[in-house]
């Protein structure tokens, strides 16, 4: 019990990580696969924030009479990782855009279909 | 102060060439001009080589490193016996081939004239590397550019034809000499930590039992250009070049340098001793004998004149691997004498078939009929350098088989004397009746139109007249190339 | 005073570049502003290499604060090296790029596309420098970002596609990467590379260290292309500008091994690699990867889909050093990292050189072109012999030292897949010298016969790299010896 309930941070990382992975694999559709991608990045943010939080740490804001604080980093880290996760989907969907531009479609199977006629 | 000036001397064997080819582009426009240069240097070559020989005969060793690749790995030419002989076979043979390409080139136009001189002097640089290296890494790295500068050559015609024995040939001889010979190399750095050729041999103690034995045979087949059988097919193959090419790099150049590297390894890097002790090299004289047997019956088959020539190289070529793997110090002699006899006398023998084709465009042996009174010239070398092939005196060949056989009776090698003595047989029976047919039969019996021809251009029936007087002399003056070999058998 | 800074200026030179070249009016300008900073980038990554390979360290604290806890690039030979071998190719690229770019990309996209190299360029050096595995991540995501964005420019509809799959397994080869990043600071509480080794001995049983690594590990092997997880490659390499192709082969792939030996070697430790699977899973996978690619190579009909192909293939060999987990499998995967930088820049330049003359990159349009481009037919030749590893190259060093890495390890079938792996090379090397060399027939005959040599601008800058390739294939003191003083660092512990 301790196993599932001590560790639910993690577990709600990995149930995320696993749904946004299965839909960028699954799915055909080119948005559904950077929704999925997205998903599977902020699991990743979740674990970062989740490991820096410390058992009755205070915000990390220097303040008197609190001298146990948690651990500030993997929040700056993880803010970085947001810019480049914005980042990514805003050049992902630029592509989408281009290829329905290109090919009319975003689904996988007719690029791929058009593709091979060609 | 005499071995400084050899050491120049060496870079120059190997430079001229190469600045041959650099001329020969900047009067790529002017024919008359680049063949004169063509002679020029490839006297000048002679002259050079030639000029490195008394050191060699007072026992000097000249070594000169140009560069170090890999730390304890240095780019090395040595000057020593063997190299020294193969170096002037080819320098000697040169420009009598050049004179002889003029003369086959103009006389049958053929096209990229200025390609193909480029490509030969290239080869000839390669050639001169491969007899002066001083350690394996320079003797690969000389092999490999020979191999890569005569595709050209082979494949000079560029049709169809061509492409695919370009194919054959770069494929054998680049996957034998990567997949085995480099490995070979490269296991006996990891062994010794040196790969200088040293008289007494580098692996010895180093290496025994089975692996000895697969690293023997990793070399025998990674030199593919020695053409031991089943790696021989690229020789065959590589007969669609032009008969100058065949000539002076099938029948000298680039065979030579496959048997002269066996040679090299077994003195120089396994040292004799150790093979002695071994059972490796009775497997490679096997296979060497039947090689032999094998290619001369095949030779016996055809019907077209230079594959039949190809076949009978692949087989005395066979004679030379025969030769060192009796271990025998008059053997090691025999092979270093084949070298040079088999040269004069095979060289002779395309110049001819050569001389046939520009003449009259015949190419099968079945054509051939009283062909001898239209080209009395060609033909009588011909048959010298037939007889030469066959190891009759008064020809050199008859030098070489005659130390094979006391170097083989002196080790009591019995299966060597009968492959020498079958062989002999052989080589008679696919010769002879050449010379018959030529002779003795009598024009207009084969089939097709009878064509009116008489002897080849003069540059030709100089060129090959000087191999077949090479062949004669050879035996009466033995002199020079017996002092070479005879220096080899203190090893 | 500004010495110290120069390793810092080496990443944020291009950094800088970057806006100022996407806001400059499109022609000439943006070229030649980015030239100028690639070559001066050249020049501080040289004085770098002159620098550490004496066996110095040198450690940069940016913005003045200490490491572990600021960011720290440190760096030794291996940085130096791999530092070198980008900004030179990026060098190299840009004056080639000139024509080349004109011809295939739209003029109003110009100063966007330079200005997208750039920080291509910024994200690769920054890689090679830095010393925090945190960094390493945001300038993977730079160079990754840009280079997706560089692909899409090519000029057939396919190139969008290609860039898309390609950025979404790189992002997620980089969130693993960034998951296994996160595992560690858990339990060591710190991203410096120096620091985490000296933590991670004393956690190696714990089992979030091996998935750590195990992340780690596959996040980069998608990022370096290790089959089987390299599918994005080929349509990569085959659909993108020329340029960036030559660009991406020759550096992109290198940093990401690069940051495999770092990780392998440095921040975990091969006596930690040898308690997991994974070292006879990376000679696994590249045994799979050099026989199967190079066989895929040779039945490929377009010239530079067979170039990535091999690309593929050569991965494997770089892998094999790492795999076999020695000092001279470092050295040999640092070397053959430098020579293949060489020998597929040069290839893909020569390549380009065809394209742009021919404007197709099917093997069957080149038919002939050897006598009318004579110079581009040696460079292809030159960098193919250096490619199969003849003699003479820089090729046969790489192969050389791998040979050796294995023979020491008496592992004879690993000896065996890299002779084999030059024996295919040779069959699809020669089939582009095949078509180029003989005559053409048919139809391309007329048409073929008009085009003519290389322009000069593209010309020196393959020349160089051939030259290169020669070079380097008789002097090796810069390649052998700068590798063997990295792993000395990379691999503590070696003694000299």
């Amino acid at each position: 019990m301790d196993m599932i309930l001590g560790h639910y941070n993690y577990w709600m990382v990995i149930i995320i990580m696993m749904a946004g992975f299965y839909t960028v694999i699954s799915r055909g559709n080119l948005v559904k696969k950077i929704v999925g991608l997205n998903i599977f990045q902020v699991s990743v943010f979740l674990l970062y924030i989740s490991i820096g939080n410390v058992k009755d740490g205070a915000t990390p804001i220097i303040e008197k009479g609190v001298d146990l604080y948690s651990n500030p980093l993997p929040h700056v880290l993880i803010l970085t990782a947001i810019v480049v996760g914005v980042a990514t989907t805003a050049l992902g969907l630029a592509l989408v855009v281009r290829i329905k531009e290109a090919y009319g479609t975003i689904e996988e199977d007719d690029i791929h279909n058009q593709d091979q006629s060609l | 102060m005499i071995s400084l000036a050899s050491e120049k001397l060496i870079i120059l064997a190997m430079l001229l060439p190469l600045l041959a080819a650099v001329l020969i582009v900047l009067v790529d426009k002017k024919p008359n001009l680049r063949d004169a240069l063509s002679i020029i240097i490839s006297l000048a070559l002679l002259a050079t080589v030639l000029s490195l020989l008394p050191s060699i005969l007072e026992g000097n060793q000249t070594s000169i490193t140009l560069l170090e690749i890999v730390p304890g790995l240095p780019i090395t030419f040595t000057l020593e016996p063997l190299g020294m002989l193969f170096a002037c076979v080819a320098a000697l043979l040169w420009p009598v081939n050049t004179l002889y390409s003029i003369g086959y080139m103009r006389g049958n136009k053929e096209k990229h004239q200025t390609r193909f001189y480029i490509c030969f002097a290239i080869a000839l640089s390669c050639t001169m590397g491969i007899a002066l290296a001083g350690n394996l890494l320079t003797l690969f790295i000389c092999y490999e550019l020979l191999t890569l500068s005569t595709y050209p050559l082979v494949t000079h015609k560029g049709n169809e034809d061509a492409k695919k024995a370009g194919r054959v040939y770069l494929g054998i001889l680049l996957s034998t000499s990567i997949g085995f010979f480099l490995l070979a190399i490269l296991w006996t750095w990891h062994l010794t930590g040196t790969l200088d050729f040293k008289a007494e041999g580098i692996l010895a103690g180093k290496i025994a039992g089975p692996e000895l034995i697969v690293l023997l045979f990793l070399y025998v087949y990674g030199i593919g250009k020695a053409a031991l059988m089943p790696m021989h097919r690229w020789l065959p193959a590589a007969m669609v070049a032009p008969t100058p090419v065949s000539a002076l790099l099938h029948a000298v150049a680039v065979v030579k340098a496959g048997v002269f590297s066996i040679v090299k390894v077994v003195i120089y890097v396994f040292g004799l001793d150790m093979l002695r002790l071994s059972d490796g090299a009775d497997w490679v004289l096997w296979i060497a004998g039947f090689t032999i047997i094998s290619a001369s019956i095949i030779a016996l088959k055809q019907d077209n004149l230079k594959r039949r020539l190809a076949y009978s190289t692949i087989s005395q070529l066979s004679y030379v691997t025969l030769a060192v793997f009796i271990l025998a110090p008059l053997s090691i002699v025999a092979a270093a004498l084949h070298i040079v006899a088999h040269a004069f006398g095979k060289v002779t023998l395309f110049f001819a078939a050569g001389s046939i084709y520009t003449a009259s465009h015949k190419t099968n042996i079945s054509q051939l009929n009283g062909i001898g009174y239209r080209m009395p010239w060609t033909m009588a070398a011909f048959t010298i350098g037939a007889i030469s092939m066959i190891g009759l005196p008064p020809t050199a060949g008859f030098l070489s088989k005659w130390y094979m056989l006391q170097g083989a009776f002196q080790q009591e090698q019995v299966f060597a004397v009968l492959i020498i003595i079958a062989s002999t047989l052989l080589n008679a029976a696919y010769f002879i009746p050449i010379i018959y047919t030529a002779w003795f039969k009598k024009e207009g019996q084969e089939s097709g139109e009878l064509v009116v021809h008489g002897e080849a251009p003069k540059a030709i029936v100089f060129a090959l007249m000087t191999t077949a007087s090479l062949t004669l002399l050879l035996f009466f003056f033995p002199d020079v190339p017996l002092q070479l070999a005879m220096l080899l058998r203190c090893y | 005073m500004i010495e110290n800074h120069l390793s810092l200026l080496l990443v944020v030179l291009p950094l800088l570049a970057a806006p100022i070249v996407a806001v400059l009016p499109n022609g000439r300008l943006p070229w030649a502003v980015s030239t100028l900073v690639s070559w001066s980038v050249f020049y501080l990554a040289a004085w770098q290499l002159m620098n550490v390979n004496t066996g110095n360290v040198i450690s940069y604290e940016l913005g003045g604060w200490a490491p572990p806890w600021g960011i720290e690039y440190r760096i030794d030979a291996a940085n130096a090296l791999v530092a070198l071998i980008v900004s030179g190719i990026a060098a190299l690229t840009l004056p080639y790029a000139l024509k080349s770019v004109i011809k295939e990309i739209p003029q109003q996209q110009h100063a966007l596309f330079y200005a997208a190299f750039m920080l291509c360029l910024t994200g690769l050096l920054g890689i090679a420098q830095t010393g925090d595995i945190f960094n390493l991540f945001v300038f993977l995501e730079i160079s990754s970002l840009s280079s997706y964005a560089l692909i899409s420019l090519g000029k057939k509809r396919q190139a969008l596609t290609a860039a898309y799959q390609y950025l979404i397994m790189g992002t997620i080869g980089a969130t693993f990467f960034i998951i296994g990043v996160g595992l560690l600071y858990a339990m060591t509480g710190t991203l410096n590379m120096a620091d985490l080794a000296q933590r991670l001995p004393e956690l190696y049983e714990h089992r979030t260290i091996h998935t750590a690594f195990a992340f780690i590990m596959v996040g980069f092997a998608l990022k370096l292309a290790l089959f089987p997880l390299h599918v994005w490659l080929p349509n990569a390499y085959t659909y993108a500008p020329t340029v960036v192709t030559i660009f991406l082969a020759a550096t992109a792939t290198k940093v990401a091994v690069y940051v495999m030996l770092r990780m392998v070697f440095t921040v975990f430790s091969f006596t930690f690699i040898e308690s997991t699977p994974a070292d006879e899973l990376f000679l696994l996978l590249c045994v799979m990867g050099i026989l199967g690619m190079s066989f895929y190579a040779i039945y490929q009909k377009d010239s530079k889909r067979l170039l990535a192909y091999s690309s593929v293939a050569q991965i494997g060999y770089m892998m094999l050093g790492i795999g076999l987990g020695s000092v001279l499998g470092a050295t040999a995967t640092l070397v053959h990292l430098f020579n293949h930088a060489l020998m597929k820049g040069a290839l893909f330049m020569a390549i380009g050189a065809l394209v742009y003359r021919v404007g197709s990159s099917r093997l069957e349009h080149f038919s002939g072109l050897g006598k009318q481009m004579p110079w581009t037919f040696a460079a292809i030749v030159i960098g193919g012999l250096s490619l199969i590893g003849v003699p003479g190259t820089a090729g046969f060093i790489s192969k050389w030292y791998l040979v050796l890495a294995a023979i020491e390890q008496q592992n004879w079938l690993i000896v065996g897949v890299i002779l084999i792996g030059s024996l295919l090379a040779v069959i699809y090397v020669w089939k582009i010298v095949e078509v180029l060399y003989f005559k053409a027939t048919g139809e391309m005959e007329q048409h073929n016969t008009a085009v003519k040599e290389a322009p000069l601008m593209m010309l020196i800058p393959m020349w160089v790299l051939v030259l290169a390739n020669v070079y380097f294939g008789f002097n090796t003191e810069l390649t052998v010896g700068t590798a063997q003083q990295a792993v000395q660092l990379l691999i503590p512990g070696v003694n000299k």
